[in-house]
């Protein structure tokens, strides 16, 4: 129950109530949002957001921005391996 | 799946496994004296068994399995009043599926419903006010469970049954905090870890600055982590980089969800609805003070502890049973006297081989037996030979 689950919002389904449909997979199910719903962020904005789902609550947006820099991170330690590695066997050769 | 795939990359772990090798490479540890790194939540055990992460690590790590799952937490006396709760006649008793077989000292609450009583599964306490709302004759007892991570959603739940006047719902509330919970283990004399995996969603509700203490006060590495693999695995590299470095700091790995304040709104509705207990009891780790959530005076009549009158008695767990051990990181599942013969997933005998969060049901489920547990049996069979 403490998992997790990212879904995307596809239709505000009761603005007053704070309620959205989102898809989970493909699996639709109505949600609360009323943690995600701020005088910056209003629900009438919702649709297409990405959202992390606990519970049959959205509990937080997902930062598509902050997932790439995360992403980026991991892909330059990778080339950086790579560099390393390249140097060493150069070396050897 | 967005935002789940891209983070079980697999050259991006190996990536990660090597530069956790090489840093752990100039800490000078080994098997026998290993880098210990807690993962306090069960998410994260859940994750580490599902992907095989244990056997990625150099031997000279080890994971030990923190108490970060509040099915697992649950005493079984609490388990005896949900029971009792259950069997009330009238009653109509709600719970996630994680908690239907966990037993208690007469049954679970699956025993009770193949007795009669009416026990249903339901996958929000949305669904168990819409049960409420279904059955007004009936009385409606939700099984309020978790830490701050589900806590919000039933604070919210019951703020929309006040609004909406439903007077047949309750909720029998186990909701536990994460705060107390780690300091307990940091004062714990027989434990000794030299950094944390932080639990992502509980953060993502409380915010990062809570940890504070973790570094400034125990000295201790404290990185906030993500659920995928890669996520568990960048948090490794980030705790054992600190180390290296001889760094106590609270890092936040898991920056897509969680935000340095945490959620303002999650966090006025546990505030609104709920105070702490003066103390509360957790199966293994005793009684910790400032642990439990219960209803604050205006929301009282919610409080099915009030509503049936629980006055809940401790129970000792069942003396096979080493859950306890296990939920300290003190054993590991495997060493446990009964672990996959006597006690398994259909048949549990403690709590943690129930939820699917639980170390012991995530080493059956995966089949994994320790790192040093192989180390041991290779050299019992050089012995034979």
């Amino acid at each position: 129950m403490c998992l997790g689950i990212p879904g995307q919002i596809v239709e505000l389904v009761d603005e007053t109530k704070k309620l959205a449909l989102v898809s989970v997979g493909g699996v639709k199910r109505t949600v609360n949002v009323a943690c995600i719903v701020d005088d910056a962020h209003p629900a009438s904005g919702l649709v297409g957001t990405w959202v992390l789902v606990h519970v049959g609550f959205a509990m937080s947006r997902i930062d598509a921005a902050e997932a790439e820099k995360t992403l980026a991170l991991l892909e330059e330690l990778g080339e950086v391996q790579a560099e390393l590695q390249a140097m060493a066997d150069g070396e050897r050769a | 799946m967005k935002f789940v795939d891209e983070f079980r990359d697999p050259t991006h772990a190996a990536a990660l496994v090597r530069e956790i090798g090489e840093r752990v490479a100039t800490l000078g540890r080994s098997p026998s004296r290993p880098l210990k790194i807690m993962e306090v939540c069960g998410g994260h055990t859940h994750s580490i068994f599902k992907y095989g992460i244990e056997q990625m690590l150099p031997p000279s790590i080890e994971l030990v399995h923190g108490p970060g799952c509040p099915v697992c937490v649950l005493p079984v006396g609490r388990v005896d009043d949900a029971v009792k709760i259950a069997e009330t006649p009238g009653v109509l008793f709600a719970t996630y599926g994680d908690a239907i077989r966990v037993p208690g000292s007469r049954g679970s609450l699956l025993d009770a419903k193949a007795k009669g009583a009416d026990v249903r599964t339901v996958y929000s306490p949305l669904d168990s006010l819409a049960l409420a709302r279904k059955n007004p004759d009936k009385r409606v007892v939700f099984f309020g469970l978790g830490f701050e991570t589900t806590a919000p959603s039933t604070a919210l739940t019951v703020l929309e049954a006040e609004a909406s006047g439903v007077d047949n719902y309750f909720v029998f509330s186990n909701h536990i905090t994460i705060l107390p919970t780690i300091k307990a283990i940091l004062d714990a004399p027989d434990l000794s870890i030299d950094g944390f995996i932080g639990p992502g969603h509980v953060t993502m509700v409380i915010g990062v600055a809570a940890y504070g203490f973790i570094a400034d006060t125990y000295g201790k590495p404290f990185v906030i982590a993500g659920f995928e693999p890669l996520d568990v695995l960048q948090s490794l590299a980030m705790v054992v980089e600190q180390i290296a470095r001889g760094e106590a700091k609270i890092e936040n790995q898991y920056r897509r969800v969680v935000r340095e304040g945490g959620n303002a709104v999650a966090q006025d509705a546990i505030e609104r609805v709920f105070e702490l207990r003066p103390h509360f009891e957790w199966r293994g780790l005793g009684t910790i003070e400032h642990s439990g959530l219960t209803f604050r005076e205006p929301y009282a009549r919610f409080d099915a502890e009030k509503a049936f009158a629980i006055r809940t008695v401790p129970v000792a767990d069942p003396e096979q049973c080493q859950c306890g051990d296990v939920l300290k990181g003190v054993i590991k599942p495997w060493e446990c006297k009964v672990f996959g013969t006597a006690c398994t997933p259909a048949v549990p005998i403690g709590a943690c081989m129930v939820s699917s969060e639980g170390a012991c049901a995530a080493y059956y489920q995966y089949g994994r037996v320790s790192t040093s547990a192989r180390a041991e049996a290779r050299r019992e069979l050089k012995v034979v030979r």
